[in-house]
Parts: C-alpha cells; structure tokens; sequence
C-alpha cells in the first residue's frame, strides 16, 4: 500500500479504508491480492495499531477485504463491488462540488454554463495537442 | 486499569494536581497532553509511586502504586542513567532488577534503534540517550509504560524511530502506553485517548478518533481550542 498522507483533523481509520478503496478503483489493488498485516501497515504509517485494526474490521465487514487465518488479509471485493465504489466516490465528489457552488451563489444554469465552458476548453487543448 | 480519584497534590504554593479525577483503561496508548507545569509529570510519578497525593487516591489495578511497581516501567523525564554506564551495564542492572525484562526483545530493540552495548552513557548524543531510556524500559514485559516527554528536544529522525518502536512493540488488548507530552503533533497518528490537562485538571478527555469525527480539529487544535476557553 501507498504512504497515507494522513488529514489529523479526520478519522484516521476512515483515512485508512479511503485509502485501500482508492487503490482498488485505480487498479492497484485487485481481488485476491493479499495486503500487510496490520502490524506492518501500522508501522508503515505510524498509526496507533487499534486503530488500524478498526480500519481492517470495517473493510472485512464492508466486503472489502479477509482474514485467512494462518494465511493473511487478502482483498475480497469483486468487479461489481470495485465499480460501485468507483461510482459512490465520484458521487461524494460530486456532492462536494456542488455544495461549494451553492454556497458561492451559483444557480443549477450557472453551473451548466461554467462546466460546459470548461469542457470545451478542455476539448479545445485536447485537438490542440 | 490505572485510577485517579479526586487526587490533590500541592508543592509549596503550587497545586500540581487539583481534584483529579480519570481512569487509563487496559490496552491503549494514551496521551496525557498539557503545557510545561500543567501536572503531567506529577501525576506519571505518582502512578510510578515516586510521590504521594495529598488527598484522594491513585489504585493500578486496585492496589496502590508502591505496591505495583513490577506492572509499572517508567521512562523519567529526567536523564536518570549513570553517566560512566556502557548500555550493556545498564542493561545488566534492569535484567537483575526486573523479572519480566525480555533479553530477546532487548536484542531485537539494539539493532532496529541502531544501538551498541558499548555505547557509553555520558559519550553519546541526546538523540541516542533518549533511544537508550527509550530501550530500557520497552524491554520490559510490564502492563503498563509510563514514558514522560518521552520526545522533547530530541530530533525528528529519533522521534519517528521512537515511535515506531512503541507500534512495532505495544502488545494490543494486554498493555497499556500512558505518554505525556507538550508536543501533541509528533502523536497525533499514536494515540488512542487523550486526556487534555491544565493546573492540574482535565479540562478535554476522550478518544482521539471520536474527538477528531465530533469537532472536526486535529489533537493540537483541540488542545489549542480547549486553553483559549480556560484562559477566557
């Protein structure tokens, strides 16, 4: 796994799981892949061991990952699993955006106009290239 | 389980400790975390048995500190080793002293701080006397570490081994890691529970995790937030 760059003002766990989730959109993770076991993990980024072991708990019950006694952690999620990830992510993103233009005063046009714009900027440097 | 029960504790005009009151449960690192003076270093000795309260009580796991000793391993914050000592010597000394010293995580511990035993006390640097006090009390198996400023002065390579070491060792679910620091930012990621003190009171306590989710700070905000109410 990555070096996390940890948010102190966050839940690290949640941190942790964020992390791992990424890592599986991106590819870098995929089913079956065994990942460090929490004492390694906790060392690698210097974070409280119970506290990774409530990150771990919480990706086992969620799915994301399991303990194969004897054997290690291993990733579990499937495709279908990966992809709704992918999608609550960009959903969460999304909401985010949309959050910070309402609170700048931006109406649902103004929004349309300034992502349409943005989009044809980039089409515009994509020919351009 | 360590208990402060409504603890008093005065020096000259100073009131070090003032009606405290907590409780270190099993299987955390805990942060006791407060400004120079705020009664850090009084209530770690007190668990240590090195002082006395002069009203309530302290209990490690019900008995009084002078009679649990053997659970406790106090790192001081004082240099309190010889200073004509090899790390060898020293070493030797807490072995005949202490039933639960651990030679084989003694000898794990000298390679992964990049010790040697012939190092002497009064010839090495700050950094490396921190790693020796640091070295000498986690070889160790007691129940409860007592490390105070375990961190200060020293730089920041020493701190991440440092802590490191303590991740590397704490034994989850039988142990518990009772640290007090001013430095909150170097054990922000360590720490399970905190307990915020000024003048010898609690002023914030909790778990760090949920302290982080309800108000949205990192530990040294909060600590930062919690004074500015107190000096109101």
């Amino acid at each position: 796994m990555s070096q996390l760059d940890y948010d102190t003002s966050k839940a690290i766990y949640k941190q942790i799981i964020e992390d791992f989730q990424k890592q599986l959109v991106r590819g870098e993770l995929g089913p079956g892949d065994k990942i460090p076991s929490q004492r390694e993990y906790a060392l690698k980024v210097s974070v409280n061991p119970n506290t990774v072991q409530r990150a771990y708990q919480e990706l086992e019950r969620i799915g994301l990952a399991e303990t194969i006694r004897g054997q290690g952690t291993f990733v579990k999620a499937d495709t279908t699993l990966i992809s709704e990830i992918r999608q609550a992510m960009a959903d969460d993103i999304l909401n985010r955006f949309f959050a910070e233009m309402n609170s700048l005063g931006y109406a649902k046009e103004q929004i349309t106009e300034v992502l349409n714009r943005r989009l044809m900027e980039m089409k515009g440097a994509t020919t351009n290239d | 389980m360590i208990e402060f029960d409504q603890v008093g504790k005065r020096f000259g005009s100073i009131q070090a400790l003032d009606q405290l009151s907590l409780q270190f449960g099993p299987g955390k690192i805990i942060g006791l975390f407060g400004p120079n003076g705020a009664g850090k270093s009084t209530a770690m000795k007190m668990i240590a048995g090195l002082n006395q309260p002069d009203s309530g009580h302290v209990l490690v796991d019900g008995q009084k500190p002078r009679h649990s000793r053997v659970k406790i391993a106090f790192l001081p914050e004082i240099d309190h080793l010889y200073g004509w000592w090899t790390l060898k010597q020293a070493a030797d000394f807490m072995r005949s002293f202490y039933a639960d010293w651990d030679d084989r995580k003694y000898t794990e511990l000298l390679g992964f701080l990049n010790l040697r035993e012939d190092m002497k006390i009064s010839k090495i640097s700050k950094g490396q006397r921190a790693k020796c006090k640091l070295i000498l009390t986690v070889s160790r198996r007691a129940p409860y570490l007592l490390l105070d400023e375990p961190l200060s002065g020293i730089d920041i390579l020493t701190r991440e081994e440092i802590i490191n070491t303590l991740i590397r060792d704490f034994r989850e679910g039988e142990q518990s890691i009772i640290i007090s620091t001013h430095e909150i930012n170097d054990v922000e990621s360590l720490v399970d529970e905190v307990f915020f003190i000024d003048q010898g009171r609690i002023v914030v306590s909790g778990s760090a995790e949920e302290l982080r989710i309800t108000q949205g700070l990192s530990l040294v905000e909060i600590m930062k937030e919690a004074f500015r109410h107190v000096q109101q």
